[in-house]
């Protein structure tokens, strides 16, 4: 199904395949008010598991302290500011932050992304959607590397603003960690 | 030699007991076959999940540095590496082989914290060079840094099927599928959605049917199951694979309990044979305590925990502290250890602890 997050399916299909339906990403889809705010995390965690990371990272309060170390996160895309802390902080890698007002043609996608060599500041890079499709390209923004070499890295690319909600990985052009998949 | 507490098995679960019971007062000796202790943690690059407070997000690898090296400043804990331990006797002695020979250390008191071994799985060619267990292709690739091959099958959807396919792909090694027979995938969904957006298929309600190769492996033939997990003909797909990584389970390690007597039975959501014991990890055998997957088959952040309540009994029931402290800070521990099990994920684990509460509470009623 064609949507917001380019094709996906319907319902139901996350825990068949992997990948989040156009359902489960409503349900966690920032208000317009937010999105045409600035950056914004968006917390593509679907499924109640003990894990409470985020809440700690986050400085400005907008994702909510867990009362049950169950519970999914509960976010204030108001106070959120995009700052991406909780991006590198999720065990589950779960979390993105999309700024849609970057540029009249382009948004900013904020990722996880734990490969190596790390890609540099300006570089091309392949973006590919849930299921793992190449979708587009991006260029390198900036790479946050975190205190210790043990942090999730988190890169930042510039994107057609139209996969501000489909691009969810991004692999460098020829890269081995890519090839054959 | 006489300790107050012997620890076979230096990972999770065990390092916490050892680490609780020696705060407490307690002489502990830790025994482990490997050379370095941590047990699986020494190969878990993944970020935990849980508390903050209690290492979620810290890598496996870190927490198993951390653990270490508490244990190896603790004056009160000698630790025996590289050695096994080879059987239990009636007079509360381990008769152990390390590399200088054949010994026997005696303790008041066991915590047999020895973990699980990895399920099998029958088919045609499941003897060729290039099966391997998930767990020896993660001791390749994150102990010795060794790749495993090119291309690989990931037979198994939980959680260790979804992490080792994750690293193989941050090794540059291609995963060509993971297949489930389920028809839901077995690990965290996070997990799922982490491997599935690097182009990696989970194919639900699928298994290998064979494995090709004269010397080794050289493809496979995977097929969609049905409704009674019986391949469907016509359904098989040939994969240019060199790699069949089997993830198809644990099973607790329960050898040294089956020989010092202790009772077991058999919980299915607990993976196979498990030693009965209670609320504070002891067995039916005063004195001798369990701990980690050998107690039942579940992650480290629970193995940690029970190791805690392990620890501390033992150093109540020694003497060491009293009887109300004791019971303040176990009530912590298991309330943690409930809500760590509270989540919807955790109900086949949460009916097997059931099933062994109700044996221990039919046969003290």
């Amino acid at each position: 199904m064609k949507s917001l997050y380019g094709d996906l399916p319907e319902k139901d299909s996350l825990l068949s395949s992997g990948i989040p339906s156009v359902q489960d990403l409503d349900g966690v889809l920032p208000p317009a008010e937010a999105r045409k705010k600035g950056p914004v995390a968006v917390l593509e965690c679907f499924q109640k598991i003990p894990c409470d990371p985020c809440g700690q990272a986050c400085k400005f309060g907008a994702i909510k302290e867990f009362s049950d170390v169950n519970d999914l996160p509960v976010i204030d895309w108001m106070r959120c500011t995009g700052c991406g802390q909780c991006v590198a902080a999720c065990p589950g890698l779960a979390i993105f932050v999309v700024d849609e007002t970057y540029s009249p043609e382009e948004c900013l996608i904020a990722m996880p992304h734990e490969f190596v060599p790390l890609p540099e500041r300006d570089q091309v890079v392949l973006l590919y959607d849930r299921a793992g499709r190449h979708v587009g390209e991006g260029a390198v923004h900036r790479v946050v590397r975190g205190k210790d070499k043990l942090a999730t890295p988190v890169v930042w690319v510039r994107a057609p603003k139209a996969l501000a909600y489909v691009a969810r990985a991004l692999g460098l052009p020829e890269s081995q960690g890519r090839s054959g998949n | 030699m006489e300790y107050e507490l012997i620890v076979v098995g230096g990972g999770p679960a065990g390092l916490s007991g050892a680490l609780k019971a020696a705060q407490n007062g307690v002489r502990v000796a830790v025994i482990d076959r490997q050379e370095e202790l941590g047990g699986q943690l020494v190969k878990q690059t993944h970020k935990f999940f849980g508390w903050s407070r209690r290492n979620a997000g810290v890598r496996g690898i870190e927490i198993g540095r951390r653990l270490r090296d508490a244990v190896l400043a603790e004056p009160r804990i000698t630790v025996f590496t590289g050695t096994e331990a080879l059987g239990y006797y009636p007079d509360n002695s381990l008769l152990i082989e390390s590399p200088s020979g054949v010994s026997r250390i005696t303790g008041k008191t066991f915590l047999f914290a020895t973990g699980a071994q990895e399920r099998m799985l029958l088919f045609p060619g499941n003897d060729l060079p290039g099966v391997y267990g998930a767990g020896a292709v993660q001791t390749l690739m994150n102990v010795y840094g060794v790749r495993p091959g090119r291309s690989v099958l990931m037979v198994g959807s939980g959680n260790i099927g979804l992490i080792v396919s994750y690293q193989l792909r941050q090794a540059g090694v291609m995963v060509r599928a993971i297949v489930e027979a389920l028809p839901q995938i077995g690990g965290y969904a996070v997990h799922a959605s982490k491997v599935r957006r690097l182009g990696i298929p989970i194919l639900t309600r699928h298994s290998i049917k064979e494995a090709h190769g004269r010397e080794y492996v050289e493809g496979a033939t995977i097929w969609e199951l049905d409704d009674k997990f019986r391949g469907i003909p016509g359904t098989e797909k040939d994969i240019d694979v060199d790699v069949i990584c089997l993830a198809t389970g644990l099973t607790p390690l329960g050898d040294l309990l089956w020989q010092a007597g202790v009772s077991m039975t058999y919980v299915p959501e607990l993976g196979g044979f498990v030693p009965i014991y209670d609320g504070n990890m002891e067995t039916e055998r005063s004195g001798i305590f369990v701990a980690g997957d050998a107690a039942g088959i579940e992650e480290a952040s629970t193995a940690m925990l029970c190791g805690e309540i392990a620890g501390l009994a033992v150093a109540a029931k020694l003497g060491k502290i009293p009887r109300h402290r004791f019971e303040e800070e176990r009530n912590v521990l298991a309330q943690e250890l409930s809500a760590l099990r509270s989540g919807p994920l955790s109900s086949k684990v949460r009916t097997g602890y059931e099933r062994i509460k109700a044996l221990v509470q039919g046969r003290r009623g």
